[in-house]
């Protein structure tokens, strides 16, 4: 169960090698955090991780999710809340990729939209009907500041992302009375293995630090969490900025 | 105008829902929430087939998630408030009632106190029911001399999960009766209940104040006179620190006879008159109790209270219920919402007594009022909280910074002591703790896998603490 402070009891991380989701799930486990189901491609990819949290008295496991394979999503999330209550459901796969590699390969970019927007709204169904049946929970929704306007260097990730959070937002309204709810999480850019290479835009950030935000917001019963928090102003303004600025400002 | 889909099976099969929170707002969860309207319908509502369960609820007074059942029944027991004063021998000290769960204090003292009787105990406010007075086996001012709720009463029924109904009392299946008193609602469903109710010589209390410039002064005070009153409390400012940190307002006394009252106009020596004056905005912005606020609040408040007042004629509300005078006063938090803090720890452990008051001091933790109180002994329930010692309550807004890690250390600090927290307040403690502070929670264990070994009957609070 979810306490007074936000703290919670049992994750379930959807994207388990997630550098991010692992950040959160570190601190969570400072609190009161004992059970961590990490939901990943290859189970073994993620023993490191199983490890680490058994170390520290945590249940922790690794089971398969593929983003891509929507039609296994209910078997295999089903199996999860079969064992428990789930407190907290942390949506964190996808597919980065860069602009060009999308536009060199249209393919790609299906595969970025069916794993990051399709696989979100699949699994994101599903963890809804459970929490909505359990009575309580959190999905967090880890989305991103590029959901938030198009831009040159990186508009299909973008559009996936963009999808994800629109969906994000109305399910968490839909589930409003359920005691369920989703937290949208929008980080700008953060250094991990995914965006290595990347120049990074301003504002730029790490796992540790968004999961810092993310678990503050938790405490605080926010639904919308921006990381760094300043993007919040600053997308405020960027969002209606006439599109000649914002295309120099992309760059 | 595109066609409306029809409802799919699966939204179909998952009961209309209701959040629910405790008296703090905080962390609501769902739950299917019926209210019958008749003892009959309530009684209907076991066995349940719901796999998650159901629990009773009352007035929802308290702070965590003792009244919630996420995804499962909650059962409001509040519509069915019928109660009986039984005919008594005048010269008795004391009148026997049987109320349905469902009664609160407040009604009761409405027609207890024109009759010259009051309830056995009452907490800091009157809209507690039966069903959850002896759930949570409730303490008030007079703990040192009378104990809690649960050693007044003389039997009560309780349905447990199988739908079977069973009387039970301390000297009727005394096993469940004293698992039922404080077991959180957990054992089943309390429909009604027999208790004493004390007579009293008029409506007024004869009450004596002291300021007390300390903790030290405070402890002494209570640790050497309480005996000579009925009714004793202190509120003790947290946010003072340095010399005067602990000091504190005591407040103590008992009900005056008629003569005491004196006459007059409004001279009925059993008036009773219990209203709200006020009440709290439907929204309040967070934010608004600060550090600056609330240490000002304190200030002016200690600074009125008299230094040493006797034999002052104060009315039942305001001895024993101010806040009810304010409606909804728990919005005044904000959206973040609160929580209520409360241990006891034994006599002799003052230093950790006084060290958990200078950590919570020095954390510039924005807390109100703080109650401050010597229990007397506890009783024969595994999950009574009341134990000979003192117990501290405190509310605390969620907001604030580092409030986690702080009470989880001062937790630690009452464990050492030998103390526990109240789970009718608890909103977060680690569950591991909970079988040291609780040394008879397998006992306990073992009479609620007797009544309900499925665990048909269960709380939100059951399932973060494993109880």
């Amino acid at each position: 169960m979810r306490d007074a402070l936000g703290a919670v009891q049992s994750v379930l991380v959807l994207g388990g090698n997630s550098e991010i989701a692992l950040a959160i799930v570190d601190r969570l486990v400072e609190g009161r955090t004992r059970r961590v189901v990490l939901a990943v491609r290859e189970p073994d990819s993620a023993q490191r991780s199983v490890d680490r949290l058994t170390a520290v008295g945590v249940d922790a496991s690794a089971i398969a999710f593929d983003a891509l394979q929507p039609e296994t999503h209910a078997e295999v999330l089903g199996a999860v809340f079969a064992e428990g209550d789930i407190d907290l459901v942390i949506s964190a796969f996808g597919i980065l990729g860069s602009q060009p590699e999308f536009d060199a390969d249209p393919m790609f970019a299906l595969r970025a939209i069916n794993a990051n927007f399709g696989g979100a709204v699949t699994s994101g169904l599903i963890v809804a009907d459970h929490l909505r049946r359990q009575g309580h929970g959190t999905l967090l929704m880890i989305t991103s500041i590029a959901a938030l306007r198009g831009r040159a260097d990186n508009y299909v990730y973008g559009s996936t992302k963009a999808g994800q959070d629109l969906f994000a937002q109305g399910l968490g309204d839909a589930l409003v009375g359920s005691g369920a709810r989703v937290v949208v999480v929008r980080p700008g850019f953060v250094h991990t293995r995914m965006t290595e290479g990347m120049k990074p835009a301003p504002f730029s950030t790490t796992p540790d630090k968004v999961a810092e935000v993310v678990v503050e917001g938790l405490t605080k019963g926010r639904e919308l969490i921006y990381a760094p928090s300043i993007l919040r102003y600053l997308f405020a303004g960027l969002i209606h900025a006439p599109r000649l600025i914002w295309r120099r400002l992309g760059g | 105008m595109p066609s409306t889909p029809p409802e799919p099976a699966a939204a179909l099969a998952v009961p209309r829902s209701t959040e629910l929170f405790g008296w703090g707002r905080t962390a609501p969860t769902g739950a299917d929430l019926r209210r019958p309207t008749s003892a009959t319908e309530l009684r209907r509502a076991l066995p349940d087939p719901n796999p998650r369960g159901l629990l009773a609820r009352g007035l929802g007074r308290s702070y965590g998630d003792a009244a919630q059942n996420s995804g499962g029944r909650v059962i409001e027991t509040i519509d069915v408030d019928s109660f009986t004063i039984h005919e008594s021998d005048p010269a008795a000290d004391h009148v026997l009632v049987t109320a349905d769960a469902g009664v609160s204090i407040d009604r009761l003292l409405h027609s207890l106190v024109p009759a010259g009787l009051f309830v056995p105990v009452t907490p800091g406010t009157r809209y507690v029911t039966v069903g959850g007075a002896i759930a949570a086996d409730i303490h008030g001012k007079n703990h040192h001399r009378k104990g809690s709720w649960c050693d007044h009463v003389e039997s009560l029924r309780l349905q447990i999960a199988d739908g079977s109904i069973v009387e039970i009392g301390p000297d009727r299946d005394p096993e469940l009766y004293w698992a039922t008193a404080g077991g959180m609602g957990l054992t089943g469903v309390i429909l009604d209940a027999t208790f004493r109710c004390p007579r009293i010589g008029s409506s007024r209390l004869l009450v004596d104040t002291d300021r007390a410039p300390d903790l030290d002064t405070v402890v002494e005070l209570m640790a050497t006179g309480d005996a000579d009153y009925d009714y004793s409390v202190a509120w003790i400012d947290l946010m003072a620190t340095g010399s005067s940190m602990g000091r504190s307002v005591l407040t103590r006394g008992r009900f005056a006879t008629a003569e005491e009252v004196g006459g007059g106009p409004r001279s009925d020596p059993f008036d009773y008159r219990a209203g709200v004056i006020a009440s709290a905005p439907p929204f309040v912005p967070g934010g608004l109790l600060n550090g600056l606020t609330v240490r000002a609040f304190n200030e002016v408040w200690f600074r009125k209270a008299p230094k040493m007042r006797r034999d002052e004629l104060q009315t039942i509300p305001t001895f024993f219920h101010p806040l009810d005078m304010v409606a909804g006063w728990n919005r005044i938090y904000g959206p973040g919402g609160f929580l209520q803090w409360q241990f006891v720890i034994p006599f002799g452990t003052e230093p950790i007594l006084r060290r958990i008051i200078e950590d919570l001091s020095a954390a510039g933790c924005t807390s109100f009022l703080a109650v401050l109180k010597a229990f007397g002994a506890g009783n024969a329930s595994p999950l009574s909280f009341p134990a000979p010692g003192w117990t501290l309550a405190l509310d605390i807004p969620t907001g604030v910074p580092g409030l986690a890690p702080l009470l989880d250390r001062l937790d630690d600090l009452v464990v050492e002591a030998g103390g526990r927290i109240y789970l009718a307040k608890d909103s977060r403690v680690r569950p591991e703790l909970v079988p040291q502070m609780y040394p008879r929670l397998d006992e306990w264990r073992s009479v609620r896998e007797r009544v309900d070994p499925q665990r048909r009957i269960t709380s939100d609070l059951a399932r973060r603490l494993s109880l």
